[in-house]
């Protein structure tokens, strides 16, 4: 059985909904069941945010998680508040451009990923959280590169079509700086 | 004119009940306006031709029972609400024309917030707002309109404005709205204001009509049976007292003011 | 699975099923957590041919619903449970005059103000009535995306079958969650004609038609009120929906609605695994309630006990108790302040329960 639950989080206006709803979306073209669910609290209008996402083979329960195996954190509340929740063996993506700690935990598989500056290099600030998204596809292995990038093309909306090869690129160079990281430790 | 024949002999009728009255008996107190009030709608309605596209609202009150007098489609709604079941409906039959029937609690307190939002955002609807500073079917209790120093149920030492405010002036507050087309205040104390009440009524219907916006009518009546006088001391009353406190007048033409608009672009040149 | 499927919010795909029931009308006032609504009806009715208006307050939305249902279009508005709370009024009007109309609530925290995090203490004011007098409206209760688009479809539907206003009584879980939804069991369609009663432009020729809901005559009001009773009667028997999930064998039967009816399927799934029977018998209309199908569960050899969630202090278990009449124990888990259930907030009472039918830990008393 397959039963995949992610927590993104982080401030408002990174991205964090997006590449919940772009993963989910994924897992619904790999014909798997999919939810998603904001926090939808005051805490959502420029705070801290956070989405939930489950993917699975059966029948979703509650879109809610409390004990994910994936898990993104774009800020350092996030990685606060996140980290310890998650399930052994779980994929950990941390933005160290706002979270500079490490995690303790040997249970984990962390990828530790400089997303803003990856995403200023491509060109645009707005694509580190879909650069943590590809560190994330590349640590979790679940989903085919199409299906995502079918998710990206989605999520962008008519106004923002331009910036599709940039968002695509982005995704690509944040796997890309995962998997290095991955094979150094499994060295 | 009409020619009816009675016992073989033919009469012409110089007088008839308007199409748009049912025959139901009016069921209202002796002396009370509503009843010369609904005639003239009803006239107009007939002038106009257009009782068969009409949808009447009526509202909680001593109106509650208009929809028995009119006759055309009507709908009987919540205390206040006319004017938001209106905006429902003639959004859905822009080709409808839509009357409400209010009093002053229904329309001047518990409906305010539907009176000024259905009148700001210029709904094609006419509004028909019966002030007779009192409310009427509970008995005579004090009004939003009553006025300063008159005994009711509710104010029984007469309404004072430092524990209760002033009577308020619907007409003059909403005529400055953008959304009104046509605001005006009438009395139906005389024949003469009768007649004047009913030019009135029309132009509220035309602006509806020519899809200029909100139109009221609010409509100066008397209740000498809450007011403990007689019917000739009611009407006597409301030429006296009410007329003062709620001047007569247009307060929002829309016909009045293109004109002077295109006067002052000519001006411009 | 086919490529009919759309990934949207819960909020969203319920307008998407009331464009397809050929709703013209949607009239409401911002609350979360169901602004989606409103926003989504504001940018797209217009594409259906209908028209929105953001109104001064949920007070006039019931009533400009009111009045577009009155001239036979198809009219909705939606809110959360203060603003519920504020078109009680509209809608005893509505039932009385039996204009089908159909009036979401994606249900979030109270009493007061409360908060905005999902929640179901509005069960009581959407199944028995909710504003003064005697009527009821016709109540279905999503439990994913899928059915927040399709049960809209059918309240419509069942609205103008039965002349009767509807509700959709959804939680904040549902109303916010994206889920795939697949619109081919909504196809597009007109409403039915109503130009037996609506109120319209066309009079010529016909007698007029009046809408109201005062008979000042007791004797006639009674009269009038029957033939409401009489209508609900039949709904009661011809109307009730409900889905079963492993009940054939259950030991023990939970009964939930909404976002906990999910969890409590993953419960079960964690339990069965263990060997133990557990069953989900999920009401789809709280009103009319399944009494008599619980009833039957509770006449059953195999069930020892009855089990109860809500995030709630405790509404429907009432009804619950209704269908189960003293003949199995009945227990309670609630979930409450907006918080959301877990899969072991269901597991553990249960394990408990089949250990001791009776166990008091959970048994649900009413003096």
């Amino acid at each position: 059985m397959l039963l995949e639950e992610y927590i993104f989080a982080g401030f408002g206006g990174q991205g964090i909904m997006t590449i919940g709803q772009i993963i989910a979306y994924a897992g619904m073209l790999q014909d798997f069941y999919t939810a998603w669910i904001p926090s939808y609290g005051p805490e959502s209008r420029g705070g801290t945010a956070n989405c939930n996402v489950v993917i699975s083979d059966e029948i979703i329960g509650s879109p809610h998680t409390h004990h994910p195996n994936g898990v993104i954190v774009m800020n350092a509340p996030s990685f606060d508040k996140f980290e310890p929740m998650m399930a052994s063996g779980g994929v950990l993506v941390v933005n160290t451009n706002l979270s500079p700690k490490r995690s303790e935990r040997d249970d984990l598989s962390v990828v530790y990923i400089p997303t803003a500056d990856i995403a200023m290099e491509i060109g645009h600030p707005v694509l580190a959280s879909v650069t943590a998204l590809g560190a994330f596809a590349a640590a979790r292995g679940v989903f085919d590169d199409a299906h995502v990038e079918k998710g990206i093309d989605w999520a962008l909306p008519a106004r923002h079509k331009d910036m599709l090869e940039m968002n695509i690129k982005a995704y690509q160079e944040g796997k890309k700086a995962a998997e290095a990281q991955l094979k150094t430790a499994t060295k | 004119m009409d020619v009816v024949t009675i016992e073989g002999n033919e009469y012409k009728v110089v007088a008839q009940r308007p199409k748009s009255l049912t025959d139901k008996p009016f069921t209202y107190c002796p002396g009370c306006n509503h009843g010369t009030t609904h005639k003239i709608i009803a006239e107009v309605i007939d002038e106009l031709g257009i009782q068969h596209r009409c949808i009447g609202i009526a509202s909680v009150g001593c109106s509650v029972f208009s929809y028995e007098f009119f006759d055309f489609d009507f709908i009987s709604v919540p205390h206040g609400r006319a004017l938001a079941v209106a905006t429902g409906a003639k959004r859905m039959r822009p080709n409808s024309v839509l009357m409400t029937y209010q009093g002053d609690g229904d329309l001047a307190a518990i409906g305010i917030a539907e009176t000024i939002h259905a009148c700001n955002r210029g709904e094609r609807v006419t509004c028909i707002f019966v002030n007779n500073a009192i409310y009427g079917m509970t008995g005579g209790q004090m009004a939003p309109t009553t006025l300063l120093g008159m005994k009711t149920t509710t104010s029984p030492l007469g309404r004072d404005a430092k524990r209760i405010g002033w009577p308020i002036k619907m007409s003059e507050m909403l005529a400055p709205l953008p959304g009104a087309a046509y605001i005006a205040r009438v009395s139906m104390h005389d024949a003469k204001h009768i007649l004047k009440a009913k030019a009135a009524i029309k132009k509220a219907f035309r602006a509806q009509l020519e899809d200029k916006g909100f139109s009221m009518v609010e409509v100066l009546s008397n209740c000498n049976v809450n007011w403990h006088v007689t019917p000739q001391e009611g009407v006597k009353f409301v030429e006296e007292h009410m007329t003062k406190n709620f001047p007569l007048g247009v307060y929002k033409d829309v016909w009045e003011d293109e004109k002077a608009a295109k006067q002052t672009d000519k001006e411009k040149g | 699975m086919s490529d009919e499927r759309v990934f949207m919010k819960g909020n969203h795909a319920a307008c998407e099923g009331a464009y397809r029931a050929g709703c013209k009308g949607y009239f409401g006032y911002p609350i979360t957590p169901q602004n989606e609504v409103t926003e989504y009806m504001s940018a797209h009715i217009w594409e259906h041919g209908g028209t929105f208006i953001q109104s001064e307050s949920e007070v006039a939305a019931i009533n400009m619903v009111m009045g577009a249902s009155a001239t036979g279009t198809r009219a909705m508005t939606s809110s959360s449970s203060p603003g519920i709370s504020l078109k009680q009024e509209g809608l005893s009007y509505i039932a009385m005059m039996e204009l089908p109309m159909v009036v979401m609530n994606v249900v979030r925290c109270g009493p007061g103000l409360g908060n905005i995090a999902p929640h179901q203490g509005d069960y009581f004011q959407a199944t028995k009535g909710g504003g003064h007098g005697d009527y009821r409206l016709i109540t279905l209760a999503p439990n994913s995306v899928q059915e927040m688009a399709q049960f809209v479809y059918d309240a419509f539907n069942l609205a103008d079958k039965w002349r009767n206003p509807a509700m959709v009584l959804t939680d904040g879980t549902i109303g916010q969650m994206m889920e795939p939804v697949d619109y081919t069991t909504m196809p597009w369609m007109d409403p039915p004609d109503k130009s037996e009663w609506q109120l319209d432009e066309f009079q010529e020729g016909r007698e007029r038609h009046v809408l109201t809901s005062i008979w000042l005559d007791p004797a006639d009001m009674a009269v009038a009120h029957e033939k409401l009773i009489e209508k609900y009667e039949r709904l009661k028997r011809e109307e009730v929906r409900y889905t079963e999930y492993l009940t054939d064998d259950a030991e023990v039967l939970v009964v939930a609605i909404g976002s906990p009816s999910r969890v409590t399927h993953s419960a079960i799934r964690i339990l069965r695994q263990e060997g133990l029977k557990v069953g989900l018998l999920r009401p789809i209309t709280v009103w009319p309630f399944p009494y008599s199908a619980i009833r039957e569960y509770a006449d059953s050899k195999h069930v020892k006990a009855i089990l109860v969630a809500e995030m709630n202090w405790g509404q429907m278990v009432e009804d619950v108790k209704l269908s189960v009449l003293g003949k199995k124990p009945l227990h309670f888990v609630p979930k409450h302040g907006g918080l959301t259930f877990t899969p072991e907030d269901l597991t553990e009472p249960i394990r408990e329960i089949l250990k001791n039918p009776e166990s008091p830990n959970t048994l649900w008393h009413v003096s």
